[in-house]
C-alpha cells in the first residue's frame, strides 16, 4: 500500500520517540520531514542519523520545503503554546491534517479507543495528555455500566521523563485533562493530578484512576475495565491494571463534597494502572512517552487507512 | 538585610491534614480572627495539599477554598492572608482566584528536586503583586548542595523567599543546619530563607530555631502542632522558646496557649502527637500527610500502619502520590498471601 508522508513538528523526547515508532513499525505512515528550532537538539541530530530529512527553523521553514507539498498529515509535539502558533501557519494548507500531541486542545479531543468515530472528518485533532490518554479509557469504562458523576486521575511520571515542554506545561496538562474526562470519559466533573517523581532507578509510569458513579453491578464495571483495558494494549503492549479494582461504598449519609457537584454518593472505583513503555527512544520506564506517541500513531494510522479508503 | 522574625502560622493549611480537611467555615474565620489578635504575622488557609486539593486522592474537604477564604482578608489586621499552591495540583487560575479574594501572599511547593515545575506559578504570583514563597518539599531527600541549587532555580523565577520544607519531619539537627547554610551560600541577600518543620522525631521546635540561628527567618508553626503526622512545630512552644532567647517576635505567647489547648486540641479527633505511626512516617521519611491515608488502609486491609509507611519510603513515594498508599497495601496483602500458600 501507498504510505502517507508525515512531519514531525518538535524534537524533543515526545516528537523523538513518535519518529522512531513510525520508523520502525509503522505500514501506513511514511517519516518524511522532522522539524526542531534548535539546530544542536539531539532529536534533530538522532533524525539525521536515521536518514530522516530535517528543518531546525520550525514551520515557517518546513512549509518552504518541496517536501512539504506530498505531507498530509503533521504530528505537532511542540508546546500549547507553540502549537496554536503551528496551527495557524498550517491550517491555510486544506489537504492537510494536524494530529496536535500538545495539550492545546484547539481541534476535539481524540482517544484512540473511545471516540475515534466522531473526529475522522476534522483537520486538527488533540490527543489530550499521557494521562489522559492513560486514564480516559477507564473512566469511559465505567461511564459505560454507570452513571459517572466525577472522574479524578493521578499520573505519576518519572522526572526523568519530563522534558522541559511538560514542565513548562502543568498547567495545561491539568485543565485539558479534566475537560477531556469530561467530554471524553464521561464523567459530569472531571480532576487531574500530576506529579513527578525523581526516585532512581526511575519509577514506571503509573496512573491511578478514581471514579464515583451510581451504584451498579460491580462485577460488570470489572468487566467493562478489563475489556478496555485489552483493547488499549492493543496500541501499547505494556499498559495492564497493576491490582485488582477496588470498590468502596460512599453511603448517603455519609456523602462527599465535590467542589462544583456538592454533597454526593456513590461507588467509588479505584484502578490502578502501569504503563510501560516499548523503549523505543526512552527507556521503558517512560510509558508517559510511550501512551502518548502511540496514541498519535494509532490514530494517525486510522486516519491513514479512511484517507486511502476514500481515494480509491 | 537584617530581616525581622516572621511568623507564619499554617494551623488552617496544614492543620487541615489532621481532621481530614474538615473545618468549618465557622472555625476558619474565628480562628483567623484569634491568630491575628495573637499578631502572628500571615495566616495560611487552603485545603492541606494546597488549593484546589480537594478529591479523592488526597480527601475531600468539607467546603472549597473559595468559602474558606471568603470574607477572612477583611477581618486581618495585622496578619497577611496568604495560601498554597502545589503546581501539578492546583493551577493559576486557582492562585487568581485566591488572589482575588484577598489572598496577598502564597507559598509554590514542589517537591525538592522539580522546582522548575514552579516557575510558571512563580512568575504569575509576582505578576499578580504577591509576595511568594518557594517551597521545596521532603528537603531530606536531597543533599544540601543540590537541594540550594533548586532554591537558587526558584528565587531565579522570582521567589522572595525560598524555604527549606521537612515534610516528613526526617531531618535531625545537623541537617537543617547544613541545608540553610547551602542556602544562604548560594541566594542573593536579599532573598529570606524559610522553615517548615514536621515534628515527627520531636525535632520541631529545636530545627526551627537552629534554622534560625543560621539565617532562616521565616518561621513556620501552628497551633498545637496541629498538622500533618506528629504535625508542625508547635507554635505556643516556639514562641516561648523565642521570648526565653531574646528573640523579638509579635506574638502573644498566652493567647497563643489558650488557643492551642481551649480551641485546637479539642477539634483532633486523632491526638496530633508522636506516637508508634507519626513517629515511623519521620523514620521512614515519608510525606507526613500519608499518615491517615494509610492508617485508612491499615485498617481496610488488616496491615499495621507502619509497614505500609516502610514501604513507601522504601519506593522512595515523594508527595502527592496518596493514591500509592492502597497500591502498597494489595502488595503486601498479595506478598503475605502468597507466603501463606508456600508454607
Amino acid at each position: 500500500m501507498h504510505k502517507i508522508k508525515v512531519a514531525i513538528i518538535g524534537s524533543g523526547n515526545i516528537g523523538t520517540d513518535l519518529m522512531i515508532k513510525i520508523i520502525r513499525t509503522s505500514t501506513l505512515l511514511k517519516m518524511s520531514v522532522f522539524v526542531g528550532i534548535d539546530p544542536k537538539s539531539e532529536g534533530l541530530a538522532r533524525a539525521k542519523r536515521m536518514g530522516v530529512t530535517i528543518c531546525d527553523t520550525g514551520v515557517a521553514g518546513l512549509i518552504k520545503m518541496e517536501e512539504f507539498n506530498h505531507i498530509k498529515f503533521i504530528f505537532d509535539a511542540t508546546s500549547a503554546k507553540a502549537h496554536h502558533y503551528n496551527y495557524s501557519k498550517i491550517k491555510a494548507f486544506s489537504d492537510k491534517r494536524m494530529i496536535d500531541l500538545t495539550p492545546a486542545a484547539i481541534g476535539p479531543f481524540l482517544v484512540p479507543p473511545v471516540n475515534f468515530n466522531s473526529i475522522i472528518d476534522v483537520n486538527n485533532v488533540n490527543m489530550v495528555t499521557c494521562g489522559g490518554q492513560a486514564t480516559i479509557p477507564m473512566v469511559a469504562a465505567v461511564a459505560k455500566v454507570a452513571k459517572v458523576y466525577y472522574g479524578e486521575i493521578v499520573a505519576s511520571i518519572s522526572s526523568k521523563s519530563a522534558g522541559p515542554g511538560t514542565r513548562a506545561n502543568i498547567d495545561e496538562f491539568t485543565t485539558t485533562t479534566a475537560k477531556a474526562i469530561e467530554s471524553v470519559g464521561g464523567a459530569e466533573k472531571g480532576k487531574a493530578i500530576i506529579v513527578l517523581n525523581p526516585a532512581e532507578p526511575p519509577v514506571v509510569m503509573r496512573d491511578t484512576v478514581f471514579t464515583l458513579s451510581e451504584q451498579k453491578d460491580k462485577e460488570a464495571i470489572k468487566k467493562s475495565i478489563t475489556k478496555m483495558a485489552l483493547e488499549v494494549q492493543k496500541y501499547v503492549p505494556g499498559y495492564h491494571l497493576k491490582q485488582e479494582v477496588q470498590f468502596d461504598d460512599i453511603p448517603e449519609d455519609k456523602p462527599v463534597f465535590i467542589e462544583g457537584l456538592g454533597l454526593r454518593h456513590g461507588l467509588k472505583t479505584s484502578i490502578f494502572l502501569e504503563v510501560l513503555g516499548a523503549g523505543h527512544y526512552l527507556p521503558s520506564y517512560a510509558g508517559n512517552l510511550d501512551i502518548m506517541t502511540s496514541a498519535a500513531l494509532a490514530a494517525g494510522e486510522k486516519l491513514a487507512k479512511i484517507n486511502s479508503e476514500t481515494t480509491k | 538585610m537584617s530581616h525581622q522574625i516572621y511568623i507564619q502560622d499554617v494551623t488552617l493549611r496544614d492543620g487541615m491534614h489532621a481532621i481530614r480537611h474538615q473545618y468549618s467555615k465557622k472555625q476558619i474565620k474565628e480562628l483567623a480572627i484569634a491568630l491575628d489578635k495573637s499578631k502572628v504575622d500571615a495566616i495560611e488557609i487552603s485545603h492541606g495539599d494546597g488549593l484546589a486539593g480537594g478529591s479523592f486522592n488526597y480527601g475531600f474537604g468539607a467546603h472549597t477554598d473559595w468559602d474558606w477564604l471568603k470574607g477572612i482578608a477583611e477581618e486581618l489586621n495585622h496578619a497577611v492572608l496568604t495560601t498554597l499552591l502545589l503546581p501539578g495540583i492546583g493551577t493559576i487560575e486557582d492562585l487568581k482566584k485566591a488572589h482575588g479574594l484577598g489572598v496577598r501572599s502564597v507559598r509554590i511547593a514542589t517537591h525538592c528536586t522539580e522546582a522548575d515545575v514552579s516557575q510558571q506559578h512563580i512568575e504569575a504570583a509576582k505578576k499578580l503583586g504577591m509576595d511568594v514563597g518557594g517551597f521545596l518539599m521532603l528537603s531530606h531527600m536531597i543533599e544540601p548542595k543540590k537541594l540550594a541549587k533548586q532554591a537558587k532555580l526558584m528565587e531565579s523565577y522570582g521567589a522572595d523567599c525560598v524555604y527549606v520544607t521537612d515534610s516528613a519531619g526526617a531531618l535531625l539537627m545537623n541537617d537543617v543546619a547544613d541545608r540553610i547554610k547551602a542556602y544562604k551560600d548560594v541566594l542573593d541577600s536579599e532573598t529570606e530563607v524559610g522553615i517548615h518543620c514536621h515534628h515527627n522525631l520531636s525535632l520541631g521546635v529545636a530545627n526551627t530555631i537552629i534554622a534560625m540561628q543560621h539565617g532562616a527567618t521565616r518561621l513556620d508553626a501552628s497551633l498545637a502542632g496541629m498538622g500533618a503526622g506528629a504535625g508542625n512545630c508547635p507554635l505556643e512552644v516556639l514562641i516561648a522558646c523565642l521570648n526565653r532567647m531574646n528573640v523579638k517576635t509579635n506574638s502573644d505567647l498566652y493567647q497563643l496557649m489558650d488557643l492551642a489547648d481551649d480551641k485546637i486540641r479539642p477539634l483532633q479527633e486523632r491526638p496530633v502527637r508522636v506516637d508508634r505511626e507519626t513517629l515511623s512516617v519521620g523514620y521512614a521519611g515519608v510525606y507526613s500527610s500519608f499518615l491517615l491515608h494509610a492508617e485508612t488502609a491499615a485498617k481496610k486491609y488488616g496491615l499495621d500502619t507502619r509497614e505500609i509507611l516502610e514501604e513507601l519510603g522504601e519506593r522512595k513515594m515523594v508527595g502527592g502520590q496518596e493514591d500509592m498508599i492502597v497500591d502498597v497495601a494489595l502488595d503486601i496483602l498479595a506478598k503475605k498471601e502468597q507466603a501463606k500458600t508456600n508454607l
